[in-house]
């Protein structure tokens, strides 16, 4: 009676692949317990599982000390599991209120009564110090506040294991501090938590114990204070992990991309960069470090030919490629590794094999007259696959849209890597993904480099790029307001920058 | 049974059962109906293939090919702007505007047959294709839906005709055309006779080119490879380089020109004349047809047949059973509605393939 969430034995097939094989889980009450594995470790199948969305093939699951079936979300519900979803399920144009009683509606005879729930949400979230406003509208409040309501959904349903689905997937470092307090009084209120997440330094901060699944496998529960972060990440990932990012010297030749005086507007045509100037040289790589929201991706944009160039000049190689279409820039020699990957950088119903050849179907041995040539599409997927470790249910014929996170990123730098481009532009490339998939990005980015490449780098994520860079630059409001050696600067200085300080490009200088 | 079970959790599969499934769920609702109001079903769909000369009747069979043929095209237009991203409601208008222009080659201009059928026919698919062009260039220039524009095209079609008929084509009366000589008609004579005088057209043959085609196409070439890259996805289409606009424009002119293909063979191959004030429903008629057909052009051609089958046996079975040909009409509504409903359905296969789970369980313990 101990564990208030017990998962034996579970097993779960999927055309191709056994997403969980044996798996157990026990949750005790009040604790708070993550789940911990790559990408396609059979975290989020489990959690389905748990929440009814899915039906094991075998294995049990007891709550309470009782077995239960849980058939669909609905019985879920009612046995008090909640779930937090990674992309919040919340209607924009709703008030918190809103939505927290959407499915639930109280009435007073046939008449909605708003007024009842907005003091009982006032309640929660006074309770456990979430701060929410229950009668804004969805789409005034940040992205952080957003996570709460639907956090206070769960609460509000009276749910006494909350699930959170990578929480910290979309927050910034403030609001990752806030989430982590709120779940501490969540704990300490009596609820227990299963925290699904592949970042350590979280399971660290806040988890009391660890359950480790490894391809579908259960490897390991353990006590998260004796145990340190590289033993947990051995556990995952199956073999000792570098978090040092291994690199020679870099070895800088000659320029190849070249910013001058760049303008571009964003989506809604006010001037998101303004003025930029940047070189990126051979044989290195170029960090750009900066809030989110800065100019990064109208910077990208404008470099690879989605966005417009407003005024400026863009010179790849010495030529002047600033109004050339996306194409030719592609030929040119740009590769580019898109932010969104879902958005730009796959077509998710088309077949792994198809997206490795969007940028060059249109050549030979691909296609000749117009007239694509199957074979040699499926035997350049074949190669791509073997030589990127991309891992995929049905090989080249694999939908992309089944696949998971990390391997879809691995698919689309196998295809603009392979390419050969003088100029690699990555723009947030491990974003969601699990350390041994950075890991091994983070190589293949140096190994660029090492062949001469000319690489730029964009990151929101300060560690990734002190360890990958060899120069970086900070970009601020549109700008880039300071230059410097990877090895002369640090998180302080790089920190302050990103915020707008002047002074901390003063002292450097 | 574990095979079975395996088979029916496959998405892919389930998508490719719905059709059928769709199919036997209409007859069955047509067949309770049928017995609610007192009639045998088993007679009445009998005389339903019947009539469709599905028992070796040729003339019949070579009506019911008659109405397949222009419902291929039209469903094949559908089915090409879906699977390129683009919902193209206005097939009824470029048909209208195909045989309309097929009708105006056929009446206006003197010519020998195998000069005069061919350029009616290239002018239909040209009249198509420009009906679709004004919408793809109004959603890639000005971002205007082309569901809206189409739908606007549809009538700025039906009033063309309205006015240029009667001003310049008037038959007997001056509601229609003339009728179109010999020279311009899609009909032969060897191939009259082949079907016992049916009135079945060389355009069947077109159709069926046109899937075969569009098949190629989309299968086969870059350029079907850039349509549906826009079509799934965009934004990943113009990452890689594709020219997104361009590719809507001619999406829609390809869209359009089976559709003007459609009026071809509607007008110069079964009626001989057009009507004014009329919007062919065979381009609505094409959402359906391609619905069922999961937008590949081997599911339109089958469904299209499906479609020629039922409309061209229900006369005879009312005269013959007298259940009134408006069933017809139920189930073909009951089809589509569980070809949507594809949620639905997959909900039932999956409900099926776990209770065939269970029943092995239980076989096994006992």
């Amino acid at each position: 009676m101990e564990y208030t969430i017990e998962m034996l034995g579970i097993r779960k097939e999927f055309p191709g692949i056994v997403a969980n094989d044996n798996v157990t889980l026990q949750v005790k009450s009040g604790e708070i317990h993550a789940l911990l594995g790559e990408n396609g470790a059979g975290k989020s199948t489990l959690m389905s599982i748990l929440f009814g969305m899915y039906q094991p093939e075998a294995g049990s699951i007891k709550v309470n000390g009782k077995e239960v079936t849980i058939s669909n979300p609905n019985v879920a519900n009612e046995l008090g599991i909640g779930m937090v979803h990674q992309h919040f399920k919340l209607v924009e144009v709703f008030t918190v209120t809103e939505n927290i009683i959407l499915g639930m509606e109280p009435t007073k005879g046939i008449v909605l009564d708003k007024q009842i729930a907005a003091k009982r949400i006032q309640e929660l979230s006074d309770q456990y110090g979430l701060m929410v406003d229950p009668d804004a509208l969805i789409q005034d409040i940040s992205v952080g506040m957003q996570q709460r309501v639907e956090i206070l959904k769960m609460l509000y349903r009276n749910a006494d294991i909350l699930i959170f689905d990578e929480p910290t997937a979309v927050l910034t470092p403030q609001e990752i501090e806030e989430l982590m307090h709120i779940m501490e009084r969540l704990k300490a209120e009596g609820k227990s938590i299963i925290l699904i997440t592949h970042k350590l330094k979280e399971i660290k901060a806040v988890a009391d114990r660890c359950t480790i699944l490894r391809k579908g496998k259960y490897i390991a529960t353990v006590d998260v204070a004796p145990t340190p972060e590289h033993e947990m990440a051995r556990l995952m990932v199956g073999r000792e992990v570098n978090f040092k990012v291994e690199k020679g010297p870099a070895h800088p030749g000659a320029v190849v991309l070249e910013v001058e005086g760049l303008e571009v507007s964003d989506n809604r045509k006010l001037k998101a960069v303004k003025g930029l100037n940047l070189e990126v040289k051979a044989g290195e790589i170029f960090g750009i470090a900066g809030i989110d929201g800065n100019g990064q991706a109208e910077l990208v944009e404008a470099i690879t030919g989605l966005r417009p160039i407003n005024a400026g000049k863009v010179m790849l190689g010495g030529n002047d490629i600033t109004h050339m279409s996306i194409r030719n820039k592609t030929e040119k020699g740009i590769g580019y590794i898109p932010e969104d990957r879902h958005k730009f950088g796959l077509v998710l119903d088309y077949t792994l094999a198809e997206n490795l050849v969007l940028q060059n179907y249109y050549l030979p041995p691909f296609s000749k007259n117009g007239i694509l040539n199957h074979d040699e599409i499926e035997k350049y997927a074949e190669r791509l696959i073997d030589e990127f470790d991309v891992r995929s249910g049905q090989g080249p014929s694999t939908p992309a849209r089944s696949m998971s996170g990390g391997n879809q990123q691995k698919a689309i730098i196998a295809r603009e890597v392979d390419r050969s481009p003088a100029l690699l532009i990555a723009s947030q490339p491990t974003r969601g993904l699990d350390v041994g998939a950075i890991e091994y990005i983070h190589k293949r980015l140096i190994a660029e480099r090492d062949k001469g490449k000319a690489v730029l780098l964009i990151s929101f994520e300060l560690d990734e790029i002190l360890n990958v860079s060899d120069r970086i630059g900070v970009i601020y409001e549109g700008q880039i307001v300071n230059v410097s050696d990877a090895d002369k600067t640090n998180e302080n200085e790089l920190g302050l920058l990103m915020a707008g300080s002047k002074k901390g490009g003063e002292a450097n200088a | 049974m574990h095979k079975l079970k395996a088979f029916l959790s496959d998405d892919k599969n389930q998508n490719r059962l719905i059709p059928f499934l769709s199919i036997i769920l209409g007859f069955l609702v047509g067949a309770i109906i049928m017995v609610i109001s007192g009639y045998n079903p088993l007679a009445a769909y009998s005389k339903l293939l019947q009539g469709a000369g599905l028992y070796g009747n040729l003339r019949r069979f070579g009506e019911t090919l008659v109405l397949m043929t222009p419902l291929t095209l039209t469903g094949l237009a559908v089915a090409f702007g879906m699977r390129t991203g683009l919902f193209n409601i206005g097939a009824s208008g470029q048909m209208l505007m195909g045989g309309f222009a097929a009708i105006a080659v056929g009446l206006l201009v003197d010519l020998p047959k195998v000069i005069h059928l061919p350029l009616a026919v290239l002018v239909a698919v040209a009249a198509g294709a420009l009906w679709g062009m004004l919408p793809g260039i109004l959603k890639s220039k000005f971002n205007i839906h082309e569901v809206v524009s189409t739908i606007m095209m549809n009538w700025i079609a039906v009033w063309t005709v309205y006015y240029f008929v009667p001003t310049y084509m008037m038959g007997k009366y001056n509601t229609e055309s003339a009728a179109i000589p010999d020279t311009a008609s899609l009909r032969f004579e060897w191939l009259t006779n082949l079907f016992n005088g049916s009135s079945i057209n060389f355009g069947l043959l077109l159709a069926l080119a046109s899937a075969l085609l569009i098949w190629w196409v989309l299968e086969k070439t870059t350029f079907g490879y850039e349509l549906k890259a826009v079509g799934f996805n965009r934004d990943a289409a113009k990452y890689a380089g594709i020219k997104v606009n361009r590719n809507v424009v001619l999406s829609m002119m390809i869209s359009g020109a089976l559709a003007g293909l459609a009026g071809a063979t509607f007008y110069i191959g079964y009626t001989d004349n057009i009507k004014i004030g009329e919007l062919p429903s065979l381009g609505f008629d094409g959402i359906a047809v391609a619905l069922l057909g999961l937008n590949t052009p081997l599911g339109v051609v089958l469904s299209a047949l499906l479609f020629g089958i039922m409309n061209a046996g229900k006369g005879f079975m009312q005269a013959a059973t007298g259940v009134p040909n408006e069933l017809v009409q139920i189930i073909i509504a009951v089809i589509i509605f569980f070809a949507a409903a594809t949620q639905l359905i997959k909900r039932w296969l999956r409900y099926f393939a776990r209770n065939e789970k269970k029943e092995k369980a239980n076989g096994g313990e006992a």
